[in-house]
């Protein structure tokens, strides 16, 4: 039995309602994106000083700093994961947190000990859930996050590393984070941030120049590589914003999508089963009336 | 006229000012140091909570609250590169003054938490910095 023309239209104007709620995220989504890719664009000129620094210092000696040191053989390992605040975002999170499994596995399959921080709601419930431990987690930013924000992790993990592993330190830090590959392609990604590998580039410039260095090689290299290293957590952070909002956007388009489809068959039922009514109605006063007069007669 | 070249001075979040200058003046954690044309490369750690000044090719007096990072020169151009970095002009004095005063009031309870001591290093800058634009608003 079809449901009634009453029934159909009320659901017809539930889905009406959820499709312009799905359409306004879609749009504020979209327009989120756009500012995070301008955020991600005025830390360019930092990013660039930052990294032409670390070549001019490399490039004058060997680098030997606590932050580049190797440890042979890894006995503890921290990862952090970047997951998103909230859902509706289509598979963000889920996506990331497979990714953090798998780098957990291998870790633990290596022998490894794992120390988690977490970033983002959705990530810090899901392993909470599962009882498993955080060192760290933070939340509230990751759809904008701020230099200041990402600076407080940031120097977490880098007091982690320089601890002996003794007192609980660990010998080296990962990532696990969303590439902002483009809008339509967002990539989990595991990256190494400490122990930073310093590679000489033999990208020509002025990079080669022969430097001084004040107060002196060392004493810039203390100063610099943290900087480094926040610098290069915030990217991570701002990659991972730029992919939630993409995700969400495209989550939200299709779920503004199927709602057009459901209320174009909706639409439909509603018509078909108003004919049937009147039909019906028809059918009804013609016999009646042919009731009445066969009566006569 | 003095010869120029290029000066950026970026923040972790933006390029605050770049442009042609004369002369650029940065205090290290050395001393203060001045960078003309032509200078040799260096990389040098910019003290905490200070200023930057850089006099423009155009005849105008730059001043830049900053809070640590490094003052780099190359052969073709000099950058002051620091995770703060503040315009005198984008300074509330007044603001900054009072800051700088419960931020003190702060450390001498017994706070010194890293929060704490960033804040009042900036703070610090931007008061340093303002005073230095008020004692020569055109020495240039």
């Amino acid at each position: 039995m079809a449901a009634t023309l009453r029934e159909l239209r009320e659901r017809n104007r539930s889905v009406q309602a959820t499709q312009k709620i799905t359409r306004a995220m879609e749009l504020i989504a979209a327009s989120r994106i756009t500012k995070a890719q301008t955020a991600a664009l005025s830390t360019l000129p930092y990013t660039r000083e930052l990294n032409r620094a670390v070549a001019a210092v490399a490039s004058y000696s060997d680098v030997q700093h606590p932050l580049t040191t190797e440890h042979p053989n890894p006995r503890r390992s921290a990862v952090l994961v970047i997951t998103a605040d909230r859902g509706l975002a289509g598979a963000y999170s889920s996506n990331i947190i497979h990714k953090a499994d798998d780098v957990f596995a291998t870790l633990e399959h290596e022998g490894r000990e794992v120390v988690t921080y977490m970033a983002g709601r959705k990530g810090i419930s899901h392993y909470q859930f599962r009882d498993r431990p955080m060192a760290g987690s933070w939340s509230g930013f990751s759809d904008r996050p701020t230099y200041p924000q990402s600076d407080e992790v940031a120097n977490q993990l880098i007091d982690r590393f320089l601890t002996p592993y003794e007192q609980g330190g660990v010998d080296e830090i990962q990532v696990v984070y969303t590439r902002f590959e483009s809008m339509l392609l967002q990539e989990p990604r595991v990256r190494r941030v400490l122990p930073l590998h310093v590679v000489h580039s033999n990208e020509p410039g002025d990079i080669t120049a022969l430097y001084s260095f004040e107060p002196g090689p060392e004493e810039v290299l203390d100063a610099l590589l943290p900087l480094y290293v926040r610098n290069r957590i915030h990217f991570y952070f701002m990659q991972a914003a730029a992919s939630e909002l993409a995700s969400k956007q495209k989550a939200m388009k299709s779920a503004t999508d199927n709602a057009q489809n459901l209320i174009e068959q909706l639409t439909r039922q509603a018509n078909q089963a108003r004919q049937s009514q009147i039909t019906q109605e028809i059918t009804e006063i013609v016999g009646g009336a042919a009731a009445l007069t066969g009566s006569k007669e | 006229m003095a010869e120029s070249f290029w000066v950026e001075v970026v923040a972790a979040d933006a390029l605050v000012w770049e442009g042609e200058a004369t002369v650029l003046n940065a205090t290290t954690t050395e001393g203060e140091i001045g960078i003309l044309a032509h200078h040799v490369p260096i990389i040098a750690t910019l003290a905490p909570g200070s200023t930057a000044e850089v006099l423009t090719s155009d005849g105008n007096r730059l001043l830049t609250a900053v809070d640590g990072g490094f003052l780099a020169v190359s052969l073709t151009r000099a950058a002051i590169i620091s995770p703060y970095a503040q315009l005198a002009d984008g300074i509330d004095i007044d603001q900054a003054r009072s800051d700088l005063r419960s931020l003190q009031a702060k450390r001498e309870q017994g706070d010194n938490s890293a929060e704490t001591e960033m804040a009042y290093r900036r703070a610090l800058a931007q008061v340093k910095t303002a005073d230095r634009l008020e004692a020569h608003p055109s020495s240039h």
